[in-house]
């Protein structure tokens, strides 16, 4: 079986500046989206307690919502997770106690949860409790910081590996696709108020260095084309450097995909987010990483010289050269 | 062409049997048992335990299926959870002969039940997280700056006491925000209490200064004592914790320091959350300090004016009582406090407490100075204070072996020696993350997390072998040695599996499929280019070689950044992403490329691959 079975070579490159310009909407939409709504963080970025609460039968939410009213957290957010009968609490920590004695207020929000169970408990004795976390707020700075710092390590890493491994130039395009990614991912989930949460960042780096294969896929394919196809030009060493590596690129996205897929259907509530953001970050990975790394290297004016080493003369093996 | 060496068929076959080997426990799953560890530093489990507990056993008719001991626990195998039961009774009973003070914790478990040859050579079942298998897991902050203060308020008695033993005049000692500040009239005395000061307090640096024109002594602290403050206090509480986690009699609790003023507390399988919380919670300093009960004092009192030098607290139980600010003793020197019986006047309830060696020194001077008069124990929980007992002093205490009796009951004397006890916090500590996971969510995450893995699989194994054939089977089979080595690595590791990890394993098998379908594509472009078969294979896996080995440095790096700066969650997920990929590289191009040699290299005319 083979999908596709190109005979010649797509001209992407004459098209490159509709890609750019695709791109560059979708960047702009997705940053105006984060700026104008902000980002739905998770507990564990701006402190709070989260409960899972599960009824035998359908869960009473009505009833739920008032008994959390009744204890004092009118700002508590009650909803399903995943059933019918399982429910997720939310309970922010008090800002007016926070100002005033930050750990008076942590203390006090670590009771929370004990609070709530036995308020549950009294109006619906057979409620199970099924988990419950708190963070405090002195959690939450760090760990924006340590995100932002991973993802500055992820950024400043590939780009030297990059640009030892092939040129600059490669490197800077690579970035720039794949952080374009990055914007995008989080652009959906400020457009669609999804929860942002540490296992959502953890996605996102993670799609970050594999999208990145991407754009090493098709480099390499660029610098063996240079080699080969001595008489070609830029645009065509490139159009045939994506069309040729196209049937891969689709092939392992979509194998990688199956695997997420199988964990956005069947993997529940805790790793719906987690899946969602590698399926957007896989979707448009495939994306940027060929059409968008691509051209940019094209308008950074990558040569023949920059990639083929003139002095480098190694046999290795048969080679048959494409014409 | 192509035949396969015979070294990476032998590395192939011990690659395999080690997979296969250390995975196998996996499959045995978990048996009920009971497992017995030491409740206090002072008691050895060892052989004589496990021999007790086999006794105790025997008496209770109880049959075990194995009893042994493994480091400093023993575990004691059963065949079902009631008999599990029943057995922790009966060990509970024949080694803790007096049940107000255990000496051994018992507390129920489940243990692999795979065989013990396999559990010798450290081929033991992945450790679970508490989000797999329920548990509690709490993220405790040191409260450092009270440690500080509180050190600091020691030092300001003890230079007090110097001062007046040496009788060195001076006008007024106080705490100034770095440190001590001490006013003089005289410079000769000055000069002399600095020398004495930099001999006998060393712990602060002693420096002249003019305060709005009086001579003065300013102390502060140096920062080798405040790295020794902050070490003690983390030690101290993590001490402190250990007890308190062994009165919940939970099974293999965790309890480690993270960062510099951060303890991680993980019980798993403990479901009475709000017990565990409220004793691990329990954020108490102790004070000793002298009761001023002249009537002057009580007069003003009822006056509702409190005296220059007193600070008004509640007894327990009682009314307002006037203590002096001046801290005698703070919970630092109590290294004991357990109820028991007066000496003298056996059958009346009472408390005994254990000093430090200078806890001791301090508690002799002030009872032989003061007898007749009260001391109260104060019990500091959040800023606010509650005398636990106010005792009166009735003779010179030496040698800190303290007691306190009188109209107490027996439950009162537990309470307070409790109350004592969790009081000896070098630091406050406050809960600045919580996690707790039901054992039913921890069973369905495992299910989930599972099935999303095995149906990803399933699906992924049916295109590749639709669309690559022959090859496409050896991608498969590549990827379940993948999958066979990652989960022996994570049982030799022990490395905690969450399920982050799990999704972590799911999304590595997705991209390692990456790896074979670059070699299997470039397989049939050189077909394409007209290469023979056998040159094909060797150009295909060659030439994916190079491109496999960067994209994989690439995702490895997101992994490792992963690793650094992630923390809970996302660790979890680093560390199995990271391994993943290193075991990804090897099967599918190490592995694959060892199948595909040994089905085509014997093959001397080779027309065709079956390759789609």
């Amino acid at each position: 079986m083979e999908f596709f079975r190109i005979k010649k070579d797509i001209p992407f490159m004459r098209h490159a500046l509709i890609f750019n310009l695709i791109s560059v909407a979708t960047f702009i939409a997705a940053v105006v989206f984060i700026a104008i709504r902000g980002l739905h963080f998770s507990i564990e970025f701006t402190g709070g307690t989260v409960m899972e609460v599960s009824y035998p039968q359908a869960a009473p939410l009505a009833q739920v919502r008032k008994v959390v009213e009744d204890l004092g957290y009118a700002d508590a957010q009650v909803q399903n997770f995943g059933t019918s009968r399982d429910l997720l609490i939310r309970l922010p920590l008090r800002t007016e106690q926070a100002g005033a004695d930050e750990k008076a207020a942590a203390k006090a929000t670590s009771e929370q949860s004990e609070k709530v169970m036995a308020a549950l408990k009294a109006a619906t004795p057979n409620v199970e409790l099924r988990r419950v976390e708190f963070v405090g707020p002195q959690v939450g700075e760090e760990l924006a910081t340590d995100g932002a710092l991973a993802l500055l390590f992820v950024v400043i890493g590939i780009m030297i590996y990059l640009a030892i491994r092939f040129e600059w130039k490669f490197a800077v395009a690579a970035i720039i696709a794949n952080l374009h990614d990055v914007v995008i991912i989080v652009g959906f989930f400020a457009a669609f108020q999804w929860e942002f949460s540490l296992s959502v960042l953890a996605a996102i780096l993670a799609v970050l260095g594999y999208s990145v294969n991407e754009s090493v896929v098709v480099a390499d394919r660029i610098r063996e084309n240079f080699r080969k196809m001595r008489k070609a030009s830029v645009t065509e060493v490139i159009d045939n450097a994506i069309t040729a590596t196209m049937s891969r690129t689709i092939i392992t996205h979509g194998t990688t995909e199956a695997m997420v897929l199988a964990m956005l259907i069947f993997g529940g509530p805790v790793l719906f987010y987690f899946a969602l953001a590698l399926t957007i970050g896989i979707v448009f990975g495939i994306y940027s990483s060929v059409l968008v790394m691509a051209p940019i290297t094209m308008w950074l004016g990558i040569q023949r010289e920059d990639l083929v080493k003139p002095v480098k003369k190694k046999d290795d093996g048969p080679e048959i050269y494409t014409p | 062409m192509n035949k396969l060496p015979i070294w990476r068929a032998i590395v192939m076959v011990v690659a395999l049997a080690f997979g296969l080997l250390y995975t196998l426990p996996n499959f045995f799953g978990e048996a009920p048992a009971v497992q017995v560890s030491s409740a206090k530093s002072t008691v050895k489990v060892d052989q004589e335990t496990a021999d007790r507990v086999s006794r105790g056993l025997q008496i209770a008719g109880i049959s075990a299926e194995a009893v042994a001991l493994e480091g400093t626990s023993v575990r004691i195998r059963l065949p079902d959870t009631d008999t599990q039961l029943k057995a922790k009774d009966a060990i509970d009973k024949a080694l803790n002969t007096d049940p107000k003070d255990p000496r051994f914790v018992v507390a129920l478990n489940l243990v692999s039940s795979s065989p013990g040859w396999l559990s010798a050579m450290r081929a033991l079942p992945m450790y679970l997280g508490l989000d797999l298998r329920g548990g509690v897991h709490f993220l405790l902050q040191v409260d450092m700056p009270a440690a500080l203060s509180k050190r600091m308020d020691v030092l300001v008695t003890d230079t007090r006491t110097l001062l007046r033993d040496k009788n060195l005049r001076h006008s007024g000692i106080g705490r100034s925000p770095q440190g001590i500040e001490i006013r003089f009239r005289e410079a000769d005395t000055r000069q002399k209490s600095r020398e004495l000061l930099n001999t006998q307090i060393p712990d602060l640096n002693w420096a002249e200064a003019s305060l709005g024109g009086e001579l003065a002594l300013i102390g502060t602290m140096r920062p080798e004592t405040e790295k020794r403050v902050r070490d003690y206090a983390l030690k101290q509480n993590i001490t402190t914790l250990s007890n308190r986690v062994n009165e919940l009699g939970v099974a293999e609790p965790v309890i480690q320091q993270q960062g510099p003023e951060r303890i991680v507390v993980q019980l798993p399988g403990v479901q009475d959350t709000a017990k565990a919380k409220d004793i691990l919670g329990r954020t108490a300093t102790l004070e000793i300090r002298m009761v001023e009960d002249s009537l002057e004092a009580l007069n003003a009192l009822a006056t509702g004016r409190t005296p220059a030098g007193l600070e008004v607290f509640t007894e327990r139980g009682g009314g307002p009582i006037l203590l002096k600010r001046e801290v005698i003793l703070t919970g630092e020197s109590l290294t004991d406090a357990q109820a028991g019986f007066d000496s003298q006047n056996p059958g009346e309830p009472a408390v005994h407490l254990s000093l430090d060696s200078k806890g001791a020194r301090v508690f002799r001077d002030v009872t032989r100075e003061s007898i007749g008069r009260r001391m109260a124990i104060l019990l500091v929980e959040k800023g606010k204070g509650e005398v636990v007992t106010a005792p009166v002093i009735r003779s010179e205490i030496p040698g800190g072996r303290v007691q306190i009796s009188g109209r107490m009951t027996t439950t009162e004397a537990a309470d307070v020696a409790l109350l004592l006890r969790a009081g000896s916090l070098a630091a406050p500590m406050e809960i600045i993350e919580e996690r707790t996971i039901g054992p039913s969510l921890g069973a369905d995450n495992i299910k989930k997390g599972f099935n999303s893995t095995l149906y990803g699989f399933i699906a992924v194994g049916i295109f590749m072998m639709a669309y690559y054939l022959i090859f496409g089977a050896f991608s498969v089979a590549a990827l379940s040695v993948n999958l066979l080595l990652l989960f022996a690595i994570l049982s030799l590791l022990q490395a905690t599996l969450t399920l982050p990890g799990i999704a972590a394993i799911a999304l590595t098998l997705g991209m390692a499929v990456d790896a074979n379908v670059l070699i299997n594509e470039r397989v049939r472009e050189e077909l394409r280019n007209g290469l023979s078969p056998q040159a094909a294979i060797q150009q295909g896996y060659d030439r994916a070689w190079a491109t496999i080995l960067d994209s994989n440095v690439t995702t490895l790096i997101a992994g490792v950044a992963l690793l650094v700066f992630g923390s809970g969650p996302v660790r979890g997920f680093a560390v199995v992403h990271c391994l993943g990929i290193l075991t990804s590289i090897f099967s599918a191009v190490f592995f694959s490329r060892g199948l595909v040699n040994l089905w085509y290299g014997g093959k001397k005319k080779l027309a065709k691959l079956s390759i789609g």
